[in-house]
């Protein structure tokens, strides 16, 4: 299971930033959005993988519960992340409605490749 | 009086005279000048305490970690430096009371005199160099608005600028001195530096500290080379330079190097490098002051000249000439504010300051002509008056030092330029006040009203009396602040008149003479003077901003060319680079832990989010499609949460999830729907070969991770242990938000809010804007639904309503012991709500909604504040939750805890900064006529007549 949770943060991280690499914003959100799945899910699995472990704590039983912080910590990152996509998205409108180009790149020649 | 409110009780009134300015001008005036006179009040009851030798302490260790402690002490020096700069602030704000005129804002002007002066004692009273050179600082920040303070004037900001360059990159040299200092000592507390003089003398880094922390001292006190900013500052307001440049701002370099006299003074490094600057900017700034014509101009250089002269003292290092230095310290400082404010009260009466246009004002000014007479006389060094006194021991003192061998040099040079001062004080006196009545003054000229003479006329009667008086009024405050700088015994001295007919008494009565000589040769003089040609510092120092300003921004423009894709793909190499290093050049030991079966449910979950993002990134023109797929991306990754024992993850995830995709769907509403090919196929081959290597890299790291066990113990046992015994609830992860790091959630409420913030003003600066024009004329760039407002979604989404709302309470209520809690509930309410926008538009949800979603926000964070807030008055730390059990007799026992209010405050911030976010980027959307009465396009409740009448009309109704 950890192979497939690396391969999978592996794949978002490469799609985040081949996105993030294009010339126009729209393409540079998805990859920040991409980014963000795999930057959180990669803080989540620092608290290492367990499965029917919530940690939720049980006052009948004596259980194994996983590592609550990580979770707590990606928990904010996830809100947080929201509110940067928010933030983004909305200098990407407004710098497309103010110059109906949503380039992302200001130079002379635009076009050219950087 | 504590210290600690000596120093603060400035700060403290900053904001009073700035409110109290609509209770009228005296209001304001009088609002700091209580602060200043309490925090006057406060120095004096200590001051029989300091001037018998005790030292009074008030110490807080802030940041013991960094050697950072808001240590304060109050020495000799430290009375005598803090009682100038309030008493004389006192004085001033009695007089820019009626100096400054109606337009000028009065209540900014008090604000700043107020933080500089606090800044000021903050850097006289600090035991910590760490806190001192913060004051230091603001010294220069609070100047720096003082002097631009007639923002309508070029020659004001220019000044205000060039003081601030001057003295900003002096505090920086300072900086690095002082942590020099403080590193050789071992502390950065003054008093325990003070006591390491063989340490700091014999240490190799002596010479870089001295030089450094001199480099501060010489800018501040406007030391030749640097005397050049003075000047240009002189474009305040008289109050400000007769406060800046007489006794505060100037002097803090003074009393820098008093304070470390102690420890720096008494090798030849230190003799050669102070007395040597200190005598070239006496002699310099007292022969150009003789030929300047602007009053304050002439004050100014003459400010310089006696800086040089107090510079040179403090270099000579002897125990003598500190006590000359800290007597003319007191002298020049009573002086030369009575000085500058009679050129104030000269250039409001006269409505000019040049020499030249003036002259006879004795018979119209008598008052004013008095008043500038005996402060100018003393300055000259007239005897009886206090300024000879001092003078006279600075004689005395260069006739006492050899300079590289000769005797002669110092009391030369010392000579001629008592000789320039006693010539331009004379100047002040004869081409102001004597001479026959002019009749093309520009205004009027008369005294002023008292609120003007009184501030002055105070010191002139001082300078008398300490001329005359001098060992009763002052002896024992210099011989308790000499004692301070020279760190010990002081040989005996009187201040006295007479000191017998000694060389000292020959050189005062020469230079005098020659001073009136000097005058009488003015003409002649100035004719060679302005013939002669000489460097323009000021047009120096603007020919070198101007150049480092050209070499900056060809830099900046080379390097920061606004090609965003290239930085990104060097920051994303840069990173790999640096990963590939650490990867290459260090060992990886063995996996540790054992790698767990993965049954089908996952690899189907990794199936759909492989290919889900495979396609995406080759699907992604299609800008629709993507917007799906991530979608894809976002359920998977939340349902991966859930299954990886994460229930609170996999709730907010996917409720992030529905916000951010209707976020992405109105941005899409005004973006271009696809995405063109703008790359190369090679330059798409490269990024995505430099996208797969991060991709491998960070695969393989977390891998690498999750099959090791922990290096170092973690802290999350502690959390578990304790998040029912000592927060309350079952649901760790909730209670580390709300309890355990429930700071870091309040400060991300706050981000939070401010982000929705961002967009909201993003969206009126926009909406303010020709843009306005365009959204309101846009035509919809893709086919649009004949129904804009389904009766079915409508329907639905006004019985999910109550349902969702119902949920969302119930999830926050059982957030504390059950997944759940603030954020997971206001994502959900807001999803409820913006249900409404969707389904009936945006004009017919905002009309029915009563909250101002800033104040939403405003009121969640303010709750969080609140209750952690509560618990201090339970006597523990900000944001410790307390909780109880209760029982109402049908209800089983339950239990409530404070942090419930916390998480409240985070559930109202969270729904007011996604509702705001969404509701800005829909007013976008607004166009003229989209406000419908009716919830819908069909109405339901109309109730058409059975038979139409009027085909015409039924039309119209139709619409």
């Amino acid at each position: 299971m950890e192979l497939l949770l690396a391969t999978a943060v592996g794949v978002l991280t490469a799609s985040g930033i081949y996105l993030i690499l294009r010339k126009r914003t729209f393409p540079v959100i998805l990859g920040l959005s991409q980014l963000t799945y795999a930057v959180n899910v990669f803080l989540f699995a620092s608290g290492r993988l367990a499965v029917n472990a919530p940690p939720v704590l049980n006052k009948y039983a004596d259980v194994a519960y996983t590592d609550p912080l990580p979770q707590a910590l990606v928990l904010t990152a996830i809100v947080i992340s929201f509110g940067m996509t928010a933030v983004i998205v909305m200098l990407a409108l407004a710098a497309y409605l103010s110059s109906r180009s949503d380039r992302i790149d200001m130079g002379p020649a635009p076009g050219d490749d950087a | 009086m504590s210290l600690f409110l000596i120093v603060a009780l400035p700060f403290l009134g900053v904001v009073f005279p700035a409110l109290l300015v609509r209770a009228g001008r005296d209001a304001s005036a009088s609002a700091a000048g209580t602060a200043t006179l309490l925090a006057l009040i406060g120095l004096l009851l200590h001051a029989p305490a300091v001037l018998r030798g005790e030292v009074i302490t008030a110490r807080i260790d802030w940041l013991p970690n960094l050697g950072l402690n808001a240590n304060f002490f109050l020495d000799g020096l430290g009375l005598l430096f803090a009682g100038l700069i309030l008493g004389i602030g006192l004085l001033i704000i009695l007089y820019a009371r009626y100096y400054l005129s109606r337009e000028d804002p009065m209540g900014q002007f008090y604000a700043y005199l107020l933080l500089f002066q606090g800044a000021m004692v903050g850097i006289v009273l600090s035991d910590n160099i760490l806190l001192l050179l913060v004051f230091w600082e603001l010294t220069s920040l609070s100047s720096f608005l003082l002097i631009g303070y007639w923002k309508h004037l070029p020659e004001g900001r220019q000044g205000a600028r060039m003081a601030l360059a001057v003295t900003g990159s002096g505090g920086l040299a300072m900086i690095g001195g002082m942590l020099i200092l403080g590193s050789i000592a071992g502390s950065y507390d003054l008093t325990e530096i003070l006591r390491n003089k063989e340490a700091i003398q014999a240490s190799p880094l002596y010479l870089p500290a001295l030089i450094l922390i001199l480099l501060g001292c010489f800018t501040k006190s406007a030391q030749f080379p640097f005397h050049f900013w003075l000047p240009h500052a002189m474009a305040a307001p008289t109050p400000v330079s007769a406060y800046l440049h007489s006794a505060t701002m100037v002097k803090a370099g003074l009393f820098m190097m008093a304070r470390v006299w102690p420890v720096l003074a008494g090798t030849p490094e230190w003799f050669y490098i102070v007395a040597t600057t200190g005598l070239a900017t006496m002699l310099i700034g007292a022969v150009i002051a003789l030929f300047k014509d602007d009053l304050k101009a002439l004050l100014a250089f003459s400010t310089v000249s006696n800086l040089g002269l107090i510079t040179m003292l403090l270099g000579f290092g002897t125990k003598m000439a500190a006590i000359a230095a800290v007597f003319h310290i007191i002298n020049h400082a009573v002086y030369k504010a009575a000085l500058f404010m009679t050129a104030g009260i000269v250039d409001h009466e006269a409505h000019t300051r040049d020499i030249k246009r003036l002259g006879g004002l004795r018979h119209l000014m008598p008052l004013t002509f008095t008043i500038a007479t005996i402060a100018a006389l003393s300055m000259a060094g007239l005897p009886t008056l206090n300024g000879f006194l001092s003078k006279e021991m600075m004689l005395a003192e260069a006739l006492d030092t050899t300079w590289n061998g000769s005797r002669l040099v110092l009391p030369a040079i010392a000579g001629l330029a008592a000789a320039f001062t006693a010539a331009y004080s004379f100047r002040y006196i004869a081409h102001v006040f004597l001479g026959p009545k002019r009749h093309d003054y520009p205004a009027s000229p008369h005294d002023p009203g008292p609120g003007l003479w009184l501030a002055p006329m105070f010191l002139a009667v001082l300078v008398v009396a300490i001329g005359l008086f001098s060992q009763a009024l002052v002896g024992p405050l210099v011989k308790a602040a000499s004692y301070a700088v020279t760190g010990g015994d002081l040989p005996e001295f009187k201040l006295k008149i007479w000191h017998g007919f000694n060389t000292a008494l020959f050189l005062s009565f020469g230079a005098l003479l020659t001073g009136l000589a000097l005058l009488r040769l003015h003409g002649g003089l100035e004719r060679g003077w302005n013939a002669m040609p000489r460097p323009e510092a000021k047009t120096i120092f603007d020919a070198l901003l101007r150049w480092i300003a050209e070499l900056s921004r060809t830099v900046t423009d080379r390097l920061h060319d606004g090609a965003i894709s290239r930085y990104a793909m060097i920051f994303v190499v840069f990173t790999l680079l640096l990963a590939g290093y650490g990867y290459f050049s260090g060992t990886i030991g063995l996996p540790t832990r054992d790698v767990q079966d993965a049954p089908i449910l996952p690899i189907i979950a990794w199936f759909c989010l492989i290919a889900a993002t495979a396609l995406l990134t080759f699907l992604h023109r299609n800008r629709q499609l993507a917007l799906v797929l991530i979608g894809v991306v976002g359920l998977t990754v939340s349902m991966s949460f859930n299954y990886l024992s994460a229930p609170d993850l996999a709730m907010t995830q996917i409720s992030v999830e529905v916000v951010t995709i209707i976020l992405l769907l109105l941005c899409l509403n005004f973006l271009p729907k696809g995405t063109p090919v703008d790359s190369s196929l090679g330059i798409r081959v490269r990024d995505g070969v430099i996208a797969g290597a991060a991709g491998l890299g960070t695969a393989g790291l977390v891998y690498a991770l999750m099959v090791r066990d922990f290096a170092f113990p973690t802290i999350s046992e502690y959390h578990l242990a304790n998040s029912k015994t000592g927060g309350g609830g079952t649901n760790v992860v909730n209670v580390i938000l709300v309890d355990f790091r429930g700071f870091d959630t309040f400060g991300e409420i706050i981000v939070l809010g401010i982000a929705a913030l961002v967009i909201f003003s993003l969206t009126e600066a926009l909406l303010s804007t020709r843009v306005r024009a365009y959204l309101l004329n846009r035509k919809p760039d893709w086919p649009q639904s004949g129904d804009a407002h389904p009766l079915m979604m409508v329907v639905a989404t006004r019985v999910m309503m109550p349902i969702a709302l119902m949920v969302a309470t119930y999830i926050f209520l059982r957030g504390h012991n059950l997944p759940g809690g603030g954020f997971i509930a206001g994502l959900i309410a807001s999803i409820a709500y913006v249900m409404q926008y969707m389904a009936s538009g945006f004009g017919w949800a905002a009309e029915r909604q009563h909250f101002y979603y800033h104040g939403i926000i405003g009121s969640g964070v303010l709750i969080a504040a609140i209750t952690g807030i509560g618990a201090w008055f339970n006597g523990v730390p900000f944001l410790t939750s307390d909780f109880g059990y209760f029982q109402i007799p049908p209800l089983e026992e339950f239990e409530l805890a404070t942090a419930m209010f916390f998480d409240l405050g985070v559930f109202l911030a969270v729904v007011g900064a996604v509702l705001l976010a969404l509701e800005s980027l829909s007013r976008l959307a607004w166009q003229p006529g989209m406000v419908t009465e009716h919830a819908m396009d069909i109405n339901p409740a109309r109730d058409d007549p059975p038979e139409a009448e009027d085909p015409a009309q039924t039309a119209v109704k139709e619409d």
